[in-house]
């Protein structure tokens, strides 16, 4: 376990030894603000003090923006040769895929912590609820995690960075569309109601719903976690294939 | 230090290792020599850990890499073909980080084992530099400090020569040389002056097979007054 420390650090310093980093956070910062301040986001026009309409297009600003971070994971080290040098280092598969994971999800967190001008912004504005938006960086944070995981398995998949990222793409996108409302209708028209609810529940986009209302349910925190538990499993499985 | 008996690995319908066995000692130079697609990088990424064999085994140091791969890449200091490095980091970071994996996370420590190594490789002028931005030669330098940083009992080095000038072969030749007395070593080419200059023993392969196993003398002997690239064909051929 002491080995995942120098992946970890070896990782998370190649975000920014390359401008993949600061490109990352800029348009990633731009992107969410701007939908936040846009007609569909209603920052102001809510009339509220709450990053409710900030974090609202989250499950799909994910989307696009998890797999530009996770594609590289593997797949980039596949291309250029380096998993022979990686997996012929005294580490398991294992602590690779947990330290490679854990710093794409730190490099995450960063940028998500990195929207805190919007919350001093509210509580200039107005004064907000701090237990409601600590539960709301919280979620999506977790929801980041689950995102990457899946990311990551994608990425271990293939050499080509394209593919990583249209699997990835796909994949996230099947997770966030299977908890809207018109496909969950659609979908109870076809599978009786009790198959139906059981697929709906694996999308991201009901589990996020009740951190953004300050909730924190263990259920959904334990979904995220055994999605992000799962996918490195099947990771560690299709690197060892 | 190593035993191989019985390795095979098969791709699809190619057997690209069949049944390959030997051992190396503590003291010898082992050349695989052989012609392109022969099995020579398949029977070292079996026995460096990196693939597993579909039947046989690869011990090190007593270890057996399929029931304790990490053990056996603790000993192991391995060159992989073209020497893959992160080509974003420095020469400095890169080796740092192999450092940091191999242990050495003390600062002190780990500073005098990169600053040995820069030294015995001669990168000390490219130190700062990122990876990307050095020519094939400087490249090559990287991935042997890198197989050298923990100061291992065995060293596994595929085509470590390649892309270097006449000058730099010489020199990592001598390098080799001189710490041949207390590793095993084995490494791979296609060049054959390489034969004489370094190893004390030589295997060539062909299709998958060992077809000789001897010393650069007796290979001589084989076919007295013929040049080594004459006994190469003769052997690799009439194996394919």
């Amino acid at each position: 376990m002491s080995q995942i420390r120098p992946l970890f650090k070896r990782e998370f310093l190649g975000y920014f030894r390359s401008p993949v980093a600061y490109v990352f956070l800029i348009s990633f910062l731009v992107i969410s603000v701007s939908l936040a301040f846009s007609r569909y986001g209603n920052f102001f026009k809510a009339g509220t003090a709450s990053l409710e309409a900030y974090f609202l297009f989250f499950p799909w600003l994910f989307m696009f923006i998890v797999p530009a971070v996770g594609m590289r994971l593997w797949s980039e080290e596949k291309r250029s040769g380096t998993v022979e040098l990686l997996f012929t280092l005294p580490v398991t598969t294992f602590e690779a895929v947990l330290g490679k994971f854990l710093a794409g999800w730190a490099f995450l967190t960063l940028a998500i912590l990195l929207s805190f001008p919007m919350a001093l912004t509210v509580a200039f504005l107005g004064q907000p609820d701090w237990g409601v938006m600590a539960a709301t960086y919280f979620g999506a944070i977790l929801m980041a995690g689950a995102y990457l995981g899946v990311c990551a398995l994608t990425s271990a998949l293939t050499k080509n960075q394209v593919i990583s990222f249209v699997l990835s793409l796909a994949a996230c996108a099947v997770l966030v569309f299977l908890g809207l409302s018109s496909f969950t209708n659609t979908l109870e028209s076809i599978l009786p109601v009790g198959v139906a609810d059981v697929v709906s529940n694996f999308s991201f986009v009901t589990h996020f719903d009740a951190f953004t209302k300050g909730i924190v349910d263990p259920k959904d925190v334990i979904f995220f976690l055994s999605l992000i538990g799962f996918t490195l499993f099947l990771n560690v499985v299709a690197l060892e294939r | 230090m190593i035993e191989v008996k019985g390795l095979v690995k098969t791709y699809g319908a190619k057997r690209a290792v069949d049944g390959i066995s030997f051992t190396v000692n503590r003291g010898e130079i082992l050349d695989f020599l052989g012609p392109n697609g022969a099995g020579k990088s398949t029977t070292m990424k079996m026995l460096t850990g990196f693939i597993c064999p579909d039947a046989g085994t690869a011990r090190v140091g007593g270890i057996d890499v399929t029931t304790d791969p990490v053990g056996v890449k603790r000993q192991l200091g391995y060159l992989p073909e073209s020497a893959p490095a992160y080509p974003e980091m420095t020469v400095e970071e890169f080796l740092g980080f192999i450092a940091e994996i191999r242990g050495f996370r003390e600062s002190v420590e780990k500073r005098a084992r990169i600053e040995h190594v820069l030294s015995l490789t001669h990168l000390t002028t490219v130190r700062t530099q990122t990876i990307e931005t050095l020519s094939k030669g400087y490249k090559q330098r990287v991935g042997f400090a890198q197989a050298l940083i923990h100061n291992p009992p065995v060293l596994v080095l595929d085509e470590p020569t390649d892309g270097l000038d006449p000058n730099q072969k010489n020199e990592v030749r001598t390098l080799i040389k001189s710490m041949a007395a207390e590793k095993a070593v084995i490494l791979s080419t296609h060049i054959l002056e390489e034969v004489d200059a370094i190893c004390t023993r030589v295997i060539i392969i062909a299709g998958g097979r060992i077809v000789a196993d001897e010393t650069p003398a007796a290979l001589r002997s084989r076919q007295p007054g013929a040049r080594l690239d004459e006994i190469f064909r003769t052997l690799t051929l009439s194996a394919a």
